[in-house]
């Protein structure tokens, strides 16, 4: 176990991730993303930020991946339907991202070298402490997300829902 | 656990936001590029994926446990907006019987 183990996680979510937007196949991009998730579970661990490990397991690459897939094969997309656009457009977008990147890096450069993570608490991150911190400090926006999940259901439901015909 | 928390000793703040704004281009190149709407969704995944991970780093970095409390209702949001998001997916492909975002052009100016 050493430092490296952070840098060959990161290099493995890059290279996913940049699959992800490539591949033709949008089953395969849905298959590439669960491993990219799978990824960033590692970077929590390592971390040390253990409940929002679980929860990314469980909420992303459980539930969120499934229905991504569910969809994919209810609309039986998994064939390479998909007319892309045109090489002219693919270059723009490429050079956009990179520009982004590299505002972005220099932008970072103005900032002196930084410190070194160093995780001072050991149990900041675990289910213990960050309960309290939720059931205290964040009481009130954690009702109101129970509203907007509850809206996304109801809006979900509405919307997937076929339209009747008399109307 | 002290193992775990001896690896990251050393990685500096920079190479995580660096790391994150790479993922977060990935996502936005992601955007521009494809038409399929659903390739297009996984895309602002990545891109919440990344703004994820550096929270967390920030708050372990400054040790207060509310970035990790702020992850925790961007993975909410993200699972609300994936639910909406793919019924109106559904929606329009049961309408126009496929998924491309160029057949969606009538509010185009």
């Amino acid at each position: 176990m050493s430092i490296s183990l952070f840098y060959i996680i990161a290099f493995l979510s890059i290279i996913f991730s940049l699959l992800v937007i490539f591949s033709k196949n949008p089953i395969h991009s849905v298959l590439y993303l669960i491993v990219t998730f799978f990824t960033f579970t590692i970077h929590y661990i390592l971390l040390n930020a253990q409940f929002l490990a679980i929860v990314n397991f469980i909420v992303y690459m459980g539930a969120i991946m499934v229905l991504f897939l569910f969809v994919l094969m209810l609309l039986n997309l998994n064939e390479d339907s998909e007319k892309s656009k045109s090489i002219l457009i693919k270059v723009a977008g490429i050079i956009a991202g990179m520009c982004l990147v590299i505002t972005l890096v220099a932008s970072l450069k103005t900032l002196d070298a930084s410190e070194p993570v160093i995780l001072k608490t050991a149990n900041l991150g675990l289910v213990k402490n960050l309960g309290k911190v939720l059931f205290k400090e964040f009481l009130f926006p954690f009702e109101v997300s129970s509203l907007l999940l509850f809206s996304a259901m109801v809006g979900a439901v509405l919307l997937a829902k076929k339209e009747i015909k008399s109307a | 656990m002290d193992n775990i928390s001896q690896v990251i000793q050393g990685v500096p703040l920079n190479h995580y936001i660096l790391f994150s704004t790479i993922i977060f281009a990935i996502g936005v190149t992601g955007v521009l590029i494809r038409r399929n709407a659903i390739v297009i969704f996984m895309s602002v995944e990545l891109m919440l994926n990344a703004v994820n991970l550096l929270l967390t780093a920030f708050s372990v970095y400054h040790n207060d446990a509310a970035g990790q409390v702020f992850v925790f209702f961007i993975m909410a949001l993200a699972a609300a907006e994936v639910a909406v998001g793919l019924a109106i997916i559904v929606m329009i492909y049961r309408n126009t019987h496929s998924t491309d975002i160029n057949t969606l052009s009538k509010l185009k100016w």
